[in-house]
């Protein structure tokens, strides 16, 4: 093994920085939830984050200051309703004021896409008669120099750092993305920096011609933390806590529950905790 | 009134269920449209590709997911795509034949907000926003919408326009350039709307079994017009029912079930 493969703790320090443009990216599958956390526990400040769906792991990021700034496209506790945090925060400044710049989940794919393609925008057909064009200046338009069609625009997404979770990292740091793959591969393509948290280091990845791998040369640091995604899911591994997701709406309901569950659950925890949390939650092999 | 043996809410479902053909291509909201689409499958459509935005195609989950992206979903697909490639191939190639979405507040036009209540850079109630709904309201050849009825729900005018149904209705569409058909469907608890050929208003086509036009209109925002002809709609029968049922039971069952302990734990 090289020095590639580090501690949560080392990876985190070493790749995120206060100021930082960063996306922990996940579709509702493979959410960064260790990777987050231990963010959380260096007290990370002034961080713009990234995500298409930023559910739980952005709120209690956002409830706890470091937010300056979010890039989203759909803000929701996937399933079960509204980001509580994320609200107070945009509808009462608590803990802080912060800056949202929203898109479509199109405008956003496309975005990472063309960050990933070492372009300065993406173009695609959508916004048509959309509010989000009269209140984001990131949104424009150009005209198609071939049939004259007026098409959205918006500029590529090019993180500082991108932070995924993946099931599988072989010995010399080949990743192993399956299932719902997201838009992760693209997050990670267009990242100065990427920090792959995965469930399990193996031999080889035996997997077949089309799986979705980046390969080690792509990736900056690998942490190996088994059930690091909790309570989301890690398809062939455990299923996903949907019971959890019920159970944040109640804790995010309230600034003093959020906070005690925060220092119980996050801040006076370590990356251990999660294969306990995946016990009862794991798929027969 | 007599206990009709079934809920508004199941009429609502179970209508909505109805209108999916066996060879629709259909974008699949989550929440009341997701259960919609999956009857629909389990009764008189079983060759129906259901799509998730998480990019599952074809799925046939046993149970309802939670979330676009459930584990469920991607066991049960043909095929499990990228999400770039979900919106880029997928949606903008036209692929889709329905977009079915929920809505936080419609009008009556088919306009759809899902972003926020009040003003946008000083929210009352910042909502989750639009996700992929933006350009499934416009890249699906048509619309259908589920809801239930309520004032705050259907109202005079919504407060953002999340996703362009009619606009300000006639062809408003056509005239910013969409050549897709929009809203064309609106199935609540009480009825089934459709728009008016011209104006583009949805007007009241089939009133649900103990529905009545007091009830549509006290839980409608707007004056609401009826079609020259209103049909009743077709109770549920009783396979419906069953089917509808069961898959409630078991996705609730699967929901909240012993996984709650797992986590409570640590």
């Amino acid at each position: 093994m090289t020095e590639k493969f580090t501690s949560l703790n080392k990876a985190v320090a070493q790749n995120l920085h206060d100021g930082d443009t960063v996306a922990f990216e996940g579709f509702t599958h493979l959410i960064p939830y260790a990777a987050a956390h231990e963010a959380i526990r260096q007290g990370l400040k002034d961080l713009t984050l990234i995500r298409m769906t930023p559910d739980v792991i952005y709120d209690q990021m956002i409830g706890m200051g470091m937010a300056r700034k979010l890039v989203f496209s759909y803000a929701g506790n996937p399933g079960v309703g509204l980001l509580r945090r994320l609200r107070d925060a945009v509808e009462m400044s608590w803990p802080k004021t912060i800056e949202i710049e929203e898109h479509s989940h199109s405008a956003m794919a496309n975005a990472y896409e063309a960050g990933a393609s070492g372009l300065p925008m993406a173009v695609f057909r959508g916004y048509l008669g959309a509010g989000l064009a009269d209140v984001n200046s990131n949104i424009k338009s150009v005209t198609c120099p071939f049939s004259g069609e007026t098409l959205a625009a918006v500029p590529a997404i090019r993180p500082d750092v991108t932070f995924i979770h993946a099931q599988k990292a072989d010995k010399k740091g080949n990743i192993l993305i399956e299932g719902i793959v997201g838009v992760q591969k693209e997050a990670a393509l267009a990242a100065q920096r990427v920090v792959v948290i995965v469930e399990e280091v193996v031999d080889t990845l035996d997997t077949h011609a089309n799986a979705t791998i980046l390969p080690h040369w792509t990736v900056t640091n690998i942490c190996h933390v088994a059930g690091g995604s909790h309570p989301s899911y890690a398809h062939g591994h455990y299923i996903r806590d949907n019971a959890a997701y019920l159970e944040w709406d109640k804790i995010a309901a309230d600034r003093k529950v959020f906070l005690a569950w925060m220092a119980e659950n996050v801040l006076q925890a370590t990356p251990e905790v999660f294969s306990q949390r995946i016990a009862t939650l794991k798929v027969a092999s | 009134m007599s206990d009709p043996g079934f809920t508004s809410d199941e009429m609502m479902t179970i209508a909505a269920s109805r209108v999916m053909k066996n060879d629709d291509i259909c974008f699949v909201g989550i929440g009341a449209p997701s259960a919609a689409c999956n009857v629909a499958r389990l009764t008189h459509a079983p060759d129906i590709t259901l799509i998730y935005e998480s990019g599952t195609i074809g799925v046939r989950p046993d149970i309802l997911p939670l979330s676009i992206g459930d584990g469920e979903l991607c066991d049960t697909a043909l095929t499990t795509v990228s999400v770039p490639e979900m919106f880029r191939y997928w949606l903008q190639g036209g692929r889709i034949t329905v977009g079915f979405l929920g809505a936080a507040e419609i009008d009556r036009f088919g306009n759809i907000n899902t972003t926020v209540i009040g003003d946008y850079d000083a929210p009352k109630v910042r909502l989750p926003g639009g996700g992929g709904a933006p350009e499934i309201a416009t890249s699906s050849q048509a619309i259908y919408v589920t809801l239930k009825q309520s004032i705050r729900s259907m109202v005079k005018e919504i407060q953002f326009y999340t996703s362009f149904g009619h606009g300000v209705g006639g062809d408003h569409r056509q005239r910013l350039g969409i050549e897709t058909n929009g809203p064309v469907l609106l199935i609540t608890d009480l009825a089934i709307w459709k728009p008016d050929p011209v104006t583009k208003e949805f007007t009241v086509v089939s009133i649900h079994p103990h529905a009545t036009r007091e009830m549509i209109q006290e839980t409608c925002g707007w004056a609401v017009k009826y079609s020259d002809m209103v049909d009743t709609t077709m109770a549920p029968t009783k396979k419906e029912l069953a089917i509808l049922r069961d898959l409630k039971q078991r996705s609730s069952a699967a929901h909240t079930g012993d996984a709650m302990k797992a986590t409570m734990a640590t």
